[in-house]
């Protein structure tokens, strides 16, 4: 999952620096991460992972980070499993 | 709803707006004008020595500009485009016959390089932009349009074209914040004064569709839009007659508005909307200008 959401933040993400240079941890806003862009990243995972984002995940948190990313989509997973 | 409407016929009654037969299209009389024209002198007087340099553009703006700004993104559902007809005359034949006919004419118009203004600042950013390096203290612009909306609504504090006075704060991040929490400041004292009861809340933007919600979530979280509420046609949801916006660096980097030493201008905007509040003075002081309480007169008129 981690290289998939990498894969995807290289590709919509608009970051000025290259993904491989961005721990799990690291904060994306920080790291240049737009809107508009989460925005994006948000329908490419969707796409990939065959989720809907809730509205509870539909936030910054849920995007702050590569491990806040992996955590929320994970979350999904889950509830998708438990419904 | 039904508040709404009563309000709106009794506005057109009294002669204050005149129907176009377009919901949100409305004509204005000399009195809501003397309002409008009051108010903002009003406004004047409140941030007239704050040195802002007046611009004012026309309601349309260009296309190109406005393509990249990426109003689209967000709000395509508001957005108004201007189409003309460019064809020769064999079309204009074509195009008279189905006039006539009763049939669809306007599929063979062509997008000319205009757009409506969908806010009265869209058009600084790029202007200011081209002049070069802003100076470190920033820049501050004072600025007043019509603005287009697509929103047909009964409700007369919703209408398609209506005035939007804004003052356009760049700077740095404090700065721009300092003046707009200035503006929540003076507009709730505004306010007021002539009589009208206020509250400020945090708001978010009408952003389209699903992705939409995440940037309505997003600006909420960062406090980045508050709202200046009066009741109007409902005291459950009052109408937004004010907004504080903070654009965080969003229009520098889209321009490319810098200071000298190559960093990016943070931007604010305080808007007032023009006729939602005069709106509210007829809705809160009646329809009849000369009964309005002496206090406020005396602040509009002196």
């Amino acid at each position: 999952m981690n290289e998939a959401i990498r894969e995807l933040l290289a590709k919509v993400g608009g970051l000025p620096v290259a993904v491989e240079q961005i721990s799990d941890e690291e904060d994306l806003y920080n790291a240049g991460l737009s809107s508009f862009a989460s925005v994006q990243l948000m329908l490419g995972i969707e796409d990939r992972f065959d989720i809907e984002f809730s509205d509870q995940f539909l936030n910054r948190k849920s995007f702050a980070s590569i491990k806040a990313i992996e955590r929320t989509v994970e979350a999904i997973l889950k509830n998708n499993e438990d419904a | 709803m039904d508040a709404q409407i009563s309000f709106l016929d009794r506005l057109f009654s009294a002669g204050l707006l005149l129907d176009t037969g377009v919901d949100g299209l409305y004509g204005r009389s000399g009195r809501f004008e003397d309002v409008i024209a009051a108010f903002e002198r009003l406004i004047d007087r409140t941030g007239g020595g704050d040195g802002a340099e007046a611009i004012r553009f026309p309601p349309g703006m260009n296309r190109a500009i406005f393509e990249k700004s990426g109003y689209m993104k967000s709000f395509p559902q508001l957005a108004g485009t201007i189409h003309s007809f460019c064809g020769c005359e064999l079309d204009h034949v074509n195009l008279i016959q189905c006039m006539d006919a009763g049939k669809d004419w306007t599929k063979e118009q062509e997008a000319t390089d205009i757009v409506l203004t969908p806010a009265a600042c869209y058009p600084l950013y790029p202007v200011i932009a081209q002049r070069g390096d802003l100076p470190a203290d920033g820049g501050l612009f004072d600025l007043q349009s019509y603005c287009f909306r697509h929103e047909p609504s009964k409700d007369p504090a919703r209408q398609q074209m209506f005035r939007m006075r804004e003052y356009v704060r760049m700077g740095k991040a404090d700065d721009v914040m300092e003046f707009r929490q200035l503006w929540i400041e003076r507009g709730t004292d505004i306010m007021q004064r002539v009589g009208l009861p206020v509250h400020i809340d945090v708001a978010n933007d009408p952003f389209f569709g699903r992705a939409g919600r995440m940037l309505v979530n997003n600006q909420r979280d960062q406090n980045l839009k508050f709202e200046l509420l009066i009741p109007i046609t409902s005291t459950e949801n009052p109408t937004a007659c004010m907004s504080f916006n903070y654009h965080q660096d969003h229009f520098g980097t889209k321009w490319g508005i810098q200071f000298a030493d190559g960093t990016t201008v943070h931007t604010a905007c305080v808007g007032f909307g023009l006729e939602r509040i005069a709106l509210a003075l007829f809705h809160h002081h009646g329809l009849d200008i000369e009964a309005w309480p002496e206090q406020v007169r005396q602040e509009l008129w002196g």
